[in-house]
Order: C-alpha cells, then sequence, then structure tokens
C-alpha cells in the first residue's frame, strides 16, 4: 500500500494530473530565476521509503569546476539541511538572505489515515474502499509533489544567487556522489541549537531596538517585522480555510456514493434518478477537491513560503544590526582607548575590522532586500493570476457539469 | 372512477368485489358518510368526543369515508357487527336516513349522491356536483401555507403562533382564501386526531415535525440569535410542509378536523400533546409495548408483495439515515468553511495593508474582497444544503416509519382475524362438548357465542382485506409522491449549486484583472 516510487521526470509524470501546471520547470513559488546555462539544477526523481525520502539531484553545468557537464546525485534531507545551516554559519555570507531551508518531508498523517483505511477495510463495501484507498494515495502522492518541489527551490534559490552559487559546499553537495556523511544532529546538538536560538532572540529584541541611521533599513525593519507577522498569520488562516474545503469535498464523496447505494436497489425512476445524481456529484467532488488543492498550491504554500523568507530576510537584518552594534561597540572602545593611550594600535584594529564588516553586510543588504520585494512581488502575481485562473477554470467546468445534468434530468421528469 | 358510477347505486350483494370497496375506501365517497346517519349516535359519542358537539356527526362520516365498515373499530358499540356486513344493505338505507339526518353539518359534502329523490337543503347539490368533479382531477387546487412566525407572551408561557393561510377553489370550505392563527401543538393536535382516525385503516398519515424542549425554550427565554432564528424558521417550513401533506392526501383532506384546523378562529387547545402530560406518558408506554408486540408478529401473507415492499422501505429507510448523517456533516463543514473564509479574508486584508508594494497591496485588498463574497456563497450554499436536502431527507425518514406503522397495522388486524378463529374454535369445541354432556340451556348460550363470533371472523376477514388494500394503494401514492419530492427537490438543489457556482465564476472574473495589473 506504500507509494515507494513516483518518477517526476519532467513531462514523464504519471500521477493524476494534480500538480501538472507545475512540471514545466523549476516548481518554483520564486518566478525570476535566470535559468541560464551556466548553472540548471533540479530535481529530477524522488524515492519515498518508510521514514526518508530520496532525492535526485540533477544538475547541468558549464562552468569549469565541475568534472562533468551533467550529473546526478542523490540526497536526503538532512543534507539539504546542512547545507543551508553551513550558509547561516559563514560569516562570509551574513549580508545576504539565505534561502530558507525546506521543511521536513512530513508523511505521518496521511500515513497514518491510509492505516486506519486498512483497519477499517472490513466495515465499508469494496467500492467505497477503492475510493477512498485512490483518494488518500492522491493526498499522498500531492504531499510528496509538495516536499520535492520545496527542496528544489531551496536549490534553484541558490543556484541563481552570484554569490553563493559558487560556494564550495554547495558544488560539493551538488557534486559528490557519496553519502556526505551528515548525520542529523543528536540531542545535545539540538539543546545547543536550542539555546542559540533564544539567546539570538534576545539579542535580536536588544539590536532592533537600537535605532538605525539609514531610513532605508529601518523603514524596512518595521516593514518587515509587521509583514512577517501578518503573513504568518495569514498562513495559518489559509490552511485552515482549505482543511474545511477538503472535508466538505470528502462529505460531497460520500453522499455520492450513498445516493450510489440507494439507486441500484432498484430501477425505478427515482433510482434511475439517484444514479444521475450520484455521478454528478462524483465529477464535481473531484473539481472541489481540486479546487482545494489548488488553492493550497497557490496560496498558502506561496504564503508559507514568504513566510520563512521573511523570516531570513529578518534574520539578515539582524546580522547587520548586529554588526552595527559591534562598530558602535569598537567606536566606544577606540575612544577610550585613544583616551587613555592604551591598546589603541589593537582597538583601531578592532574599529576597522567591525567597519568593514559593517559596510559589507549593509551594501549587499541594500540589495538583496530590494530584489527581496521584486521576487516577491513577481511571485505573488504570479501566483495569483494562477489561483483566480484556476478558480475560473474548476467554477466553470462545476458549472457544466450542472448543467448538463440539470438538463437532462429536466428533460426525462 | 368516472364520477358517473358514484351516481349509481352501488352493486348488488352478489356481484361485490374488491373494487367497490377501493373506490368507496378512496373517494371522499359521500356514500359510505351516510351509513352512520341513522345507525350509530350513541356510538358516536362513544367515539372520541374531542370536538365540539357539531362535529361529532362529521366524525364518523370521516371515519366512514375511508373504511365503509368503519364501524367495526367502534368496539365499544355492543351491536353485533352484523350491520356492517352488508354494506350495500346500507347503502339501500341510506336514502331514507338521510333526510332524517343532515344536521347543519359543517361537512357540506355530506348528503349522498342520490339526492334527487330526497329533500336537501338547497346549496347541496350544487356544491356536491363541484365536489366530485374536483375530486376528479389529480391537482389539487388548494393551497396552504405557514408563515409570520411570532412570539406570543413571554417567559416560559411564551410560544410561537404561525399564520396559516389557505387558498382553495374547493367548495367545501366557506371562503376562498383565509387564514388563521395556529401554534405547533395544535399542528400536533390535528396528527392526533387522524392518526386515531385513520391509522387504523392502514392509511399513512404524515407525521409532523418533532418536538424540541431545548429549541423551543431557547425561543421562549428570548435569546435573540441566529440558531434561534433558524430553529423558527426551520420549524416554520416543516410544518408548511407537513400542512402541504396532508391536504395532498384524499381521504385526510376530507376530514372535518383538518377542515377545523384550517378554517376555525379559535381552536381549542390540545392538552394530549404535552411531553409530560399524562396523556403524554401513556402514549409512550403504548409505543413501547406495541414495539415488543411487532416482534413477534409475522404474518403467513399469501400476498408477498407486502412482505417485499416492507423490506424495501426498511432498507431505504437506513439509507436514508445514512445519507442524512452525511449531509449533516456537510452542511457542518461548509459552515466551518464559511467561518474560516471569513477570518482568512480579514487576515488577507490585513496582508494587504502592510504590502508596500502599492499593486500588489491593492490586488490583496481585492483578494480579501473575493473571498469575503466567497464566504457569503458558502453561508447560502450550507443553507440550501440544510434546508433543501436535510430536511428532505428527515421528512421523509419520518414518512417511511410512518409507512412502517401502516404495514404494522395490517399485521395487528391480520392477528385480531387469527385469534378470532382460534377463539371461534375453542367456542365450537365447547359446544361439541356441551352436546356429549348435554346441558340444553349452556348449550343455547354456546350456539349464541359460536354466531357472535363467526360474525367476527367473517367481519375481521373482510377487515383485513379490505386494510391490505387500503394499505396497496396508499403504498403505492406514497411512492409517487415521494419520486416527485425528491426528484423536485433534488433539482431544486443542483439549479441552487449551479447559481452559486455562477456567482463563483463572475467573483473571479472580476479579480483576475486585479491580479494581472501587480506590477
Amino acid at each position: 500500500m506504500w507509494l515507494t516510487h513516483v518518477v517526476l521526470c519532467q513531462g514523464l509524470d504519471d500521477g493524476p494530473d494534480f500538480l501538472s501546471e507545475e512540471d514545466r520547470g523549476p516548481r518554483a513559488v520564486n518566478v525570476d530565476l535566470q535559468t541560464d546555462a551556466t548553472l540548471q539544477v533540479d530535481i529530477s526523481d524522488a524515492l519515498s521509503e518508510r521514514d526518508k525520502v530520496k532525492f535526485t539531484v540533477h544538475t547541468k553545468s558549464t562552468l569549469p569546476n565541475f568534472k562533468q557537464n551533467e550529473f546526478s546525485v542523490v540526497r536526503q534531507h538532512e543534507e539539504f539541511i546542512w547545507l543551508h545551516d553551513s550558509f547561516v554559519e559563514n560569516e562570509e555570507y551574513a549580508g545576504y538572505i539565505i534561502p530558507p531551508a525546506p521543511p521536513r518531508p512530513d508523511f505521518d498523517a496521511s500515513r497514518e489515515k491510509l492505516q486506519k483505511l486498512g483497519e477499517g477495510e472490513g466495515s465499508m463495501t469494496k467500492e467505497e474502499f477503492t475510493k477512498m484507498k485512490q483518494e488518500l494515495e492522491a493526498e499522498y502522492l500531492a504531499i510528496f509533489k509538495k516536499t520535492v518541489a520545496m527542496h528544489e527551490v531551496f536549490l534553484c534559490r541558490v543556484a541563481a544567487h552570484p554569490v553563493l552559487r559558487k560556494d564550495l559546499n554547495f558544488h560539493v553537495f551538488l557534486e559528490y556522489n557519496q553519502d556526505l556523511s551528515v548525520r542529523g544532529k543528536n540531542k545535545r546538538e539540538k539543546m545547543e541549537d536550542f539555546f542559540k536560538n533564544v539567546v539570538k532572540s534576545a539579542d535580536g529584541v536588544l539590536v532592533a531596538g537600537v535605532k538605525d541611521v539609514d531610513d532605508f533599513f529601518e523603514h524596512e525593519k518595521t516593514f518587515l517585522l509587521e509583514y512577517h507577522n501578518r503573513v504568518k498569520d495569514a498562513s495559518a488562516k489559509s490552511d485552515r480555510m482549505i482543511r474545511s474545503h477538503k472535508s466538505a469535498a470528502d462529505d460531497i464523496n460520500r453522499i455520492a456514493s450513498t445516493l450510489y447505494t440507494l439507486g441500484t436497489q432498484d430501477s425505478t425512476d427515482v433510482c434511475k434518478f439517484f444514479l444521475k445524481v450520484s455521478e454528478l456529484f462524483e465529477k464535481t467532488r473531484k473539481i472541489e477537491a481540486r479546487v482545494a488543492a489548488d488553492e493550497d498550491l497557490k496560496l498558502a504554500d506561496l504564503l508559507k513560503y514568504y513566510l520563512r523568507e521573511s523570516q531570513a530576510a529578518k534574520d539578515l537584518l539582524y546580522r547587520r544590526g548586529r554588526a552595527l552594534v559591534d562598530y558602535e561597540n569598537a567606536n566606544k572602545a577606540l575612544d577610550r582607548a585613544r583616551a587613555k593611550n592604551k591598546d589603541v594600535l589593537q582597538a583601531e584594529t578592532s574599529q576597522q575590522v567591525c567597519c568593514q564588516k559593517f559596510e559589507k553586510i549593509s551594501e549587499s543588504a541594500k540589495q538583496e532586500l530590494i530584489d527581496f520585494k521584486t521576487r516577491r512581488v513577481a511571485a505573488f502575481r504570479k501566483n495569483l493570476v494562477e489561483l483566480a485562473e484556476l478558480e475560473l477554470k474548476h467554477a466553470k467546468g462545476n458549472l457544466q457539469l450542472l448543467q448538463s445534468c440539470l438538463g437532462v434530468l429536466k428533460g426525462d421528469t | 372512477m368516472a364520477a358517473s358510477s358514484r351516481r349509481n347505486p352501488p352493486p348488488l350483494p352478489g356481484a361485490e368485489n374488491q373494487d367497490p370497496l377501493s373506490e368507496m375506501a378512496d373517494e371522499d365517497s359521500d356514500e359510505g358518510e351516510d351509513i352512520f346517519v341513522g345507525n350509530s349516535n350513541p356510538v358516536a359519542e362513544a367515539f372520541q368526543p374531542d370536538t365540539a358537539n357539531g362535529e361529532e356527526p362529521a366524525d364518523l362520516f370521516s371515519e366512514a369515508e375511508t373504511s365503509t365498515a368503519a364501524n367495526s373499530y367502534i368496539t365499544n358499540s355492543k351491536s353485533n357487527g352484523v350491520h356492517s356486513d352488508n354494506e350495500n344493505d346500507l347503502f339501500a338505507e341510506v336514502s331514507v336516513e338521510l333526510s332524517m339526518e343532515n344536521p347543519s353539518t359543517t361537512a357540506k359534502s355530506s348528503g349522498a349522491e342520490f339526492t334527487p329523490s330526497l329533500t336537501l337543503s338547497a346549496t347541496q347539490p350544487e356544491s356536491m356536483e363541484q365536489l366530485e368533479e374536483e375530486k376528479d382531477e389529480d391537482s389539487f387546487d388548494m393551497e396552504v401555507a405557514v408563515t409570520n412566525p411570532e412570539k406570543i407572551g413571554d417567559g416560559m408561557n411564551a410560544y410561537m403562533a404561525y399564520k396559516v393561510s389557505t387558498r382553495t377553489t374547493l367548495p367545501m370550505f366557506r371562503n376562498r382564501t383565509f387564514s388563521v392563527w395556529r401554534r405547533f401543538s395544535d399542528f400536533l393536535g390535528l396528527y392526533e386526531k387522524l392518526s386515531v382516525k385513520h391509522s387504523l385503516n392502514g392509511c399513512i398519515i404524515p407525521p409532523p415535525p418533532e418536538k424540541s424542549v431545548v429549541g423551543m425554550t431557547k425561543v421562549k427565554v428570548g435569546k435573540d440569535d441566529s440558531s434561534s432564528a433558524d430553529f423558527v424558521e426551520r420549524r416554520r417550513a416543516a410544518l408548511e410542509r407537513y400542512l402541504q401533506r396532508v391536504v395532498c392526501h384524499p381521504s385526510l383532506l376530507q376530514d372535518p378536523d383538518v377542515r377545523e384546523f384550517l378554517e376555525r378562529d379559535e381552536l381549542p387547545r390540545a392538552v394530549g400533546t404535552h411531553t409530560l402530560s399524562g396523556a403524554g406518558f401513556l402514549k409512550m408506554i403504548n409505543r413501547a409495548s406495541d414495539a415488543v408486540s411487532k416482534m413477534t408478529i409475522k404474518i403467513s401473507d399469501s400476498d408477498a408483495w407486502f412482505d417485499n415492499k416492507l423490506q424495501e422501505v426498511e432498507s431505504e429507510e437506513l439509507q436514508l439515515r445514512k445519507l442524512h448523517a452525511v449531509v449533516d456533516s456537510l452542511v457542518n463543514h461548509r459552515k466551518e468553511l464559511c467561518g474560516n473564509t471569513a477570518v482568512f479574508a480579514k487576515s488577507m486584508a490585513m496582508l494587504g495593508n502592510s504590502e508596500d508594494n502599492t499593486a500588489l497591496s491593492r490586488a490583496l485588498s481585492q483578494l480579501a474582497e473575493v473571498e469575503d463574497k466567497m464566504e457569503t456563497l458558502h453561508q447560502e450554499q450550507a443553507a440550501s444544503d440544510f434546508f433543501i436536502l436535510a430536511e428532505l431527507l428527515a421528512d421523509y425518514i419520518r414518512l417511511l416509519g410512518a409507512v412502517r406503522g401502516c404495514f404494522e397495522q395490517r399485521m395487528k388486524t391480520w392477528q385480531r382475524w387469527q385469534e378470532a378463529q382460534s377463539t371461534l374454535q375453542k367456542k365450537r369445541e365447547v359446544e361439541a362438548k356441551l352436546l356429549w354432556a348435554n346441558k340444553p340451556d349452556k348449550l343455547q348460550q354456546a350456539k349464541e357465542e359460536i354466531t357472535e363470533w363467526e360474525g367476527k371472523v367473517t367481519q375481521y376477514e373482510r377487515d383485513f382485506d379490505r386494510i391490505s388494500v387500503t394499505v396497496r394503494k396508499e403504498f403505492l401514492r406514497f411512492e409517487k409522491e415521494k419520486s416527485n419530492d425528491f426528484k423536485s427537490q433534488i433539482v431544486k438543489y443542483l439549479e441552487s449549486l449551479l447559481q452559486s457556482q455562477q456567482r463563483h465564476v463572475k467573483f473571479w472574473e472580476a479579480f483576475l484583472p486585479e491580479a494581472k495589473a501587480i506590477a
């Protein structure tokens, strides 16, 4: 009953055409990723086993760094996280928005449902069981596709970034065809991480309190804070809305089944009527499920992604703020040293370093934040347009079904 | 069922067969009414005197409509069942009795076909002919509506009054359009009366909507929120459907209780309907004992039709219950969706506000508006799901229960017949023994008893045949009505879905250019 293999070659997708619109090119929430020939990365295949998902990362490049022009490796989720963390910890990249790490593949809910279905097999008719099984398998497939998409987006963002794409770890990630031996963090490391985060957020509050001289950054700070919170809210609410939508579609499914049973009990007029209506509901239900799925993709996923990106942008601002505070402290230290005329040289070098660091971050941060805005607007535009088009398509589809069914039913009576 | 047939006296005893019986049973036949005019005034009193005096003869008339030998149910009368044995004899009597009787009954349709030779009040003949003509038509020119729920009184003694309006061209009513105010217990009272009178004949009596202590208490207490408004609307619609079903039923429409319900300004409070009254408890007990006896009766019926139909009914009821549960779930999920969409819309609006790119900001606000409109759509959809589909299913689940009751009545009748037969058998054995023992005085009594029971057996057998016919006919009528009901309601539901999708399309079409305008 487990889905063990999903072939996701470009254009050769043989799953339900849930995401068929997505299969061309990077399944990107972002849009303006230059797919230039120098470095193209995508996930060409994925395998789902009990606990883990294995992604086949496929690279095409004309860069001299790589041994070949085209090659593939197999990577797991932990290796993506390792790559992401290595960026975050690299001081050199402090001035850039680090593309957010993809979320962990989570099939627990879906697995639970499949299991419950298996247990309840005896209590429902064969048709119902097959139907529900198909439904759950489709859901599993959808989640699967989504997690693949999110991992791919991460890689594409890195590949598109002028500086990050040159990162050595990234090249190793792409090319080294052995296991990277990146184990997941053990308990102790996780605790360390936790504390680091606590310290960071406390610090972040302190740093954020420092008023920035630069208007641009001051504005960005306030903006991002508010924006991030609202995106978080919208993301959670959109999830709930879509879940209700799915439940309603499920109910219509059951109505269709029961009507079918009623219709097959006899061959009277009314029973034929029931059969036709049952058929109609089957079809509309599929459309409703598509609507929910499309809303999930175009709206919920969009919001979730920008939740993570805006967090990454906030992180950038924090780092800059941190650097600013360090710079200011270094200035004060220098002044004190000069006043006492002690360790002046040391203080001077230290101040120089801080100054350089701060200016470097500021410069790239400004560009990054502007880019972030452009990307965001473009992504929203793309997704909202697609959302509207899909909603229209589905509503019209529903309309047509209802009209033709009503025509038949009224004609009969 | 040509009108003309009714103008002729019914066939002589020898020619008696099922058909005349069925005709008489289902027509609002005037012939039947007159049977009891002369015969059983005392019986009238013994029989359900729950209405005002003037109505009693009318009750009998209605009783007679559905079963010409209905007086067999008036078991109080010790008169042997003989005089009902041969309906045809009664008709012969009718022409005589009629002139004596004919009080100013509200049942204007009283009066037999055999009018020409009799003195009747002048207004009668015309209206009767019209009535017959109308009875021939399939479509009843009769509309009832239940509207304007109003709360009367305050606190725990408050109640909702509903306006019952009728529009009709049927001559048996005093006016063409009229309306009265009724409360819920009045509707229940009507059901009780009809049930008592007609269910024994195997009629399918439409059940009224259910009582709801919780719902009503909320209304009484004055909770002015949407749930009590919903409750009242739901009840109003259910009462309307209930009345419509009652007046659609050809026999029930003729029942003077129904007419009184529709016409009379003040109705005496129905007391037997209060949940916690003595009558209420009695009913519960009766129902319980019925349930027990139900399980043990099984007719060795040569007519498998009834068995099959009962099975069909039972399985259908099961499916409808399942369907109702799912539709309920759908209604709830849609309401949930409604709430979540509203919340999401607000969230989107907030996001739009904080977005600093103006075009995107506007687009997001537009999206928030679209979602708001979707919320309205979902709400309407949920209402439609509920009022059209769920209530339809609930109604039919109750109706199927009534149908089952009908079948049970038939079983009871059969049982009574069988018991009479066995009693007769015993009496015969007693007679034989007495003959043997040679006790002439007791023998005479035994012989009398045997005759009595022989009569009963014949009568009960006839009852059983009659009720079988009625049940069969009622069932077919019910099936037809059900088929039409379901079809029309489902079509209505689909049309509401259609409209909803059309508006869907409009809303998103309006949004698309906004999204495209983002730069």
